[in-house]
């Protein structure tokens, strides 16, 4: 259950084993607490009050609990309650509460396959008229944002908050010392990566040990080869997807680059969790890297002056010679998700669609996120970005409105049985342990559902 | 040993005192694993319906060759840091035990990892063993730059040899207090004898151990069954599936994988193979267990 790319999963590895102690010690106290009272689980909103469950995280929270202040000193007579959850905390505790009847009126998710398996059970009321009665809402906010809210053909999730695409990085100064440009063929960054290794640095930066790192490259090597349809097979089940030839044409070109030495040494040894993947590119040793826009942050705030001197610099995937992927198509999280719970009462309902029409995405909450350095998913909302951040918040502002599709991360597309399935044999694919062929082999035999 | 009548009444008035660690060993221990045997007959991803499927989990689990892998693991691992493990742990422990003041010295250092979380040290070692910023790397030894957690067999040896850091103190102490027990009239006795310090070792000290080394090995056994938060910190199973033990495959099927089912087989494969594994210890050293070789006794 490796998470959305949000920028706050990156820390999620790093607490897990402290919350999940505190899950354990809880246990036994939520257990007695649910005995002896037996009516509102924790986190549960009183009569007449609607619940959301967020999660914790700077500059995030800070915003989350802006918004829901805002909203119920506007909003007297219907009140919401927000309660704040690490993020691996959330991830289990958000399952066991829904599957319990006990969820948040609001349910936060990362839409896709999370969101299909709510949808599945009846556990989230469908959207789709509401968004007619309100064509502002949905028109406001940007398009690429609405297929990983929509399952078979119908809206059950409200896009908020930020985009956060996967982009790819690299050093400028290195760039200038060994005299080459960015790539902007596949060819053309396997010329560039005897260049760097003759220059003794890195040409790529990989936290492999996480593997949703890994799992990047793929996103965007089977999207640049044989377009979004590659992978919306696979999403949709159908048998042998994973065959597709230009799936495996992704994966053999992603063996090429390891083959070649395009990973920094060790990669498969580097956990993302501690940021050490970025500081080999801040540091100089490794030319490029692709990871999410929150990196961005990271680095600005770890790397010295590596962000504010202008030596980071940022391009769109490479194309494939021949591919017939669109260059321009956007790979990443399109944006947070809300949904309504549909064990909600009526009352409940009303005031959490009034949160989602007014509170979220407000004046003030976007103009918030566009000052923590963001990108908030409403189109226009780049006339607003000044400073220093400017250039790389028009930059994702662009790559999310000017694609033409946009493919969801793909562990968090698929359901999270089928997803874990998935990181595994990444991994032994960049490990160079299984071939392409043997990759899709043992993936085609994964059930979808 | 005194008279029946006596010992049968305060058993009587004294039974009571069972009853808590019982309401809470029942509570906390037999009541979830009925709950878990009924769950590995289900079907479940967490939120949806449980279902009845009989016994497709078991069939499922017992035919997956992952099962039979983690089971490699979780018994390759046992055995090696059992075979580092208790040699170390006797020699410092007979180190220690002697009266002399900078062995005592030396005992405060080694029990130091006693200190530490199993996630501290995951996360210490991790960083430790980085190869990019690493111990190799900052001090400039190549031999410490390696793919420690990125290899396999690098990374089960990483795993040995963290889990071996981490509980040798522990063992250490257990057999310290062990070889003060040891009647000093024994190698006084042997001395005459013109045994020298090699072979009252062997011949005294060693086979005084005895019942030590049981209980040592049964809590190392009994342990590396349940060994998750280390490796879960340290590599998370992997690389691929190397060092993915039992434990941690039931939490990454269960929690991970949403599949309630398979994981509860699991959990009940732990817990008899534990159970056997305890019981088979306990039988090596059993046959003469009411036999003494105190002084005296």
């Amino acid at each position: 259950m490796r998470p959305g790319t949000t920028e706050i999963d990156v820390e999620q590895n790093r607490f897990s084993r402290r919350s999940f102690l505190a899950m354990a010690m809880a246990a036994p106290l939520g257990a007695s607490a649910l005995a002896s009272c037996g009516t509102t689980g924790p986190g549960q909103a009183g009569a007449g009050e609607a619940s959301v469950w967020y999660l914790t995280g700077q500059p995030q929270e800070g915003l989350r609990k802006a918004s829901v202040d805002a909203f119920n000193a506007a909003h007297p007579d219907g009140q919401l309650a927000a309660t704040f959850f690490e993020n691996d905390a959330y991830k289990t505790r958000i399952r066991t509460a829904v599957g319990a009847n006990q969820a948040p009126t609001i349910i936060w998710t990362w839409g896709g396959g999370g969101l299909r398996d709510y949808v599945n059970n009846g556990q989230v009321d469908d959207l789709t008229a509401w968004f007619d009665q309100n064509p502002d809402v949905r028109s406001r906010r940007f398009d690429t944002a609405f297929p990983a809210a929509t399952i078979d053909g119908k809206i059950y999730a409200v896009p908020c908050e930020q985009v956060s695409p996967i982009v790819m990085f690299y050093n400028k100064q290195l760039f200038e010392q060994v005299g080459a440009q960015p790539p902007t063929t596949w060819n053309e960054l396997m010329a560039l990566v005897p260049v760097f290794n003759d220059a003794g640095i890195a040409p790529f930066s990989l936290a492999g040990q996480s593997r949703w790192t890994n799992m990047m490259w793929l996103e965007f090597l089977f999207d640049r080869q044989g377009g979004a349809e590659v992978f919306d097979a696979i999403a949709a089940g159908q048998p042998n997807a994973w065959s597709h030839p230009a799936a495996i044409a992704g994966l053999t070109k992603v063996q090429d680059l390891v083959r070649a030495n395009g990973f920094v040494n060790g990669f498969q040894s580097i956990a993302a969790d501690a940021n050490a993947d970025q500081a080999l590119m801040h540091q100089g040793r490794a030319a490029m890297m692709l990871h999410g826009a929150w990196t961005y942050g990271s680095m600005k705030e770890e790397g010295g002056d590596f962000v504010s001197s202008g030596k980071l610099g940022w391009i769109p995937f490479p194309a494939i010679e021949g591919g017939a992927g669109d260059p321009s198509t956007g790979v990443g999280n399109p944006a947070s998700f809300v949904a309504l719970s549909s064990q909600a009462s009526e009352e409940q309902k009303a005031i959490a669609l009034e949160y989602f029409k007014t509170g979220l995405l407000s004046d003030a909450d976007v103009d918030g996120w566009v000052a923590s350095g963001a990108v908030p998913i409403v189109k226009g909302v780049d006339s607003k970005f000044s400073g220093p951040d400017a250039p790389f918040q028009q930059f994702v502002y662009d790559s999310a409105t000017q694609a033409t599709s946009w493919v969801h991360s793909w562990d968090q597309a698929l359901l999270p049985g089928p997803a874990e399935q998935l990181l595994n044999n990444i991994e032994q694919l960049f490990s160079l342990s299984i071939t392409p062929e043997q990759f899709a082999t043992n993936m085609n035999a994964v059930p979808s559902s | 040993m005194t008279s029946g009548s006596v010992g049968a009444r305060q058993q009587g008035s004294l039974s009571w005192l069972v009853l808590p660690a019982l309401v809470l060993f029942t509570a906390f221990g037999v009541i979830p694993l009925i709950g878990v045997l009924v769950l590995s007959f289900t079907s479940w991803n967490g939120i949806g319906e449980i279902t009845l499927i009989g016994f497709g989990n078991w069939v499922s689990v017992l035919a997956d060759p992952a099962l039979v892998h983690s089971l490699g693991v979780t018994f390759l691992i046992m055995a090696l840091s059992w075979a580092v493990q208790t040699p170390l742990s006797i020699l410092v422990g007979v180190f220690i035990a002697g009266q002399q003041r900078y062995r005592a010295v030396l005992a405060v250092l080694y029990f130091t990892p006693l200190l530490l979380s199993s996630a501290a040290i995951a996360i210490t070692y991790k960083a430790l063993l980085d190869p990019n910023f690493g111990l190799g790397a900052s001090l400039g030894i190549p031999f410490l730059v390696q793919n420690w957690l990125g290899d396999p067999v690098l990374a089960i040896a990483t795993v040995v040899f963290v889990v071996s850091w981490q509980f040798i103190p522990f063992h250490s102490l257990i057999y310290q207090g062990a070889v003060r027990q040891i009647p000093a009239s024994l190698y006084e006795a042997a001395r005459i004898d013109g045994a020298g310090r090699v072979r009252q070792f062997f011949s005294i000290t060693l086979p005084q151990l005895k019942y030590t080394l049981i209980t040592s090995s049964t809590l190392m056994v009994a342990g590396s069954m349940a060994f998750f938060d280390l490796i879960f910190v340290l590599t998370v199973g992997g690389p691929s599936d190397a060092t993915r033990v039992l434990a941690l495959d039931m939490y990454l099927r269960g929690f991970r994988g949403n599949m309630m089912g398979p994981a509860s087989v699991i959990a009940l494969i732990i817990v008899v193979v534990a159970v056997l594994l305890a019981m088979g210890i306990q039988r090596l050293g059993g046959k003469d267990a009411g036999e003494s070789q105190l002084e005296g006794a």
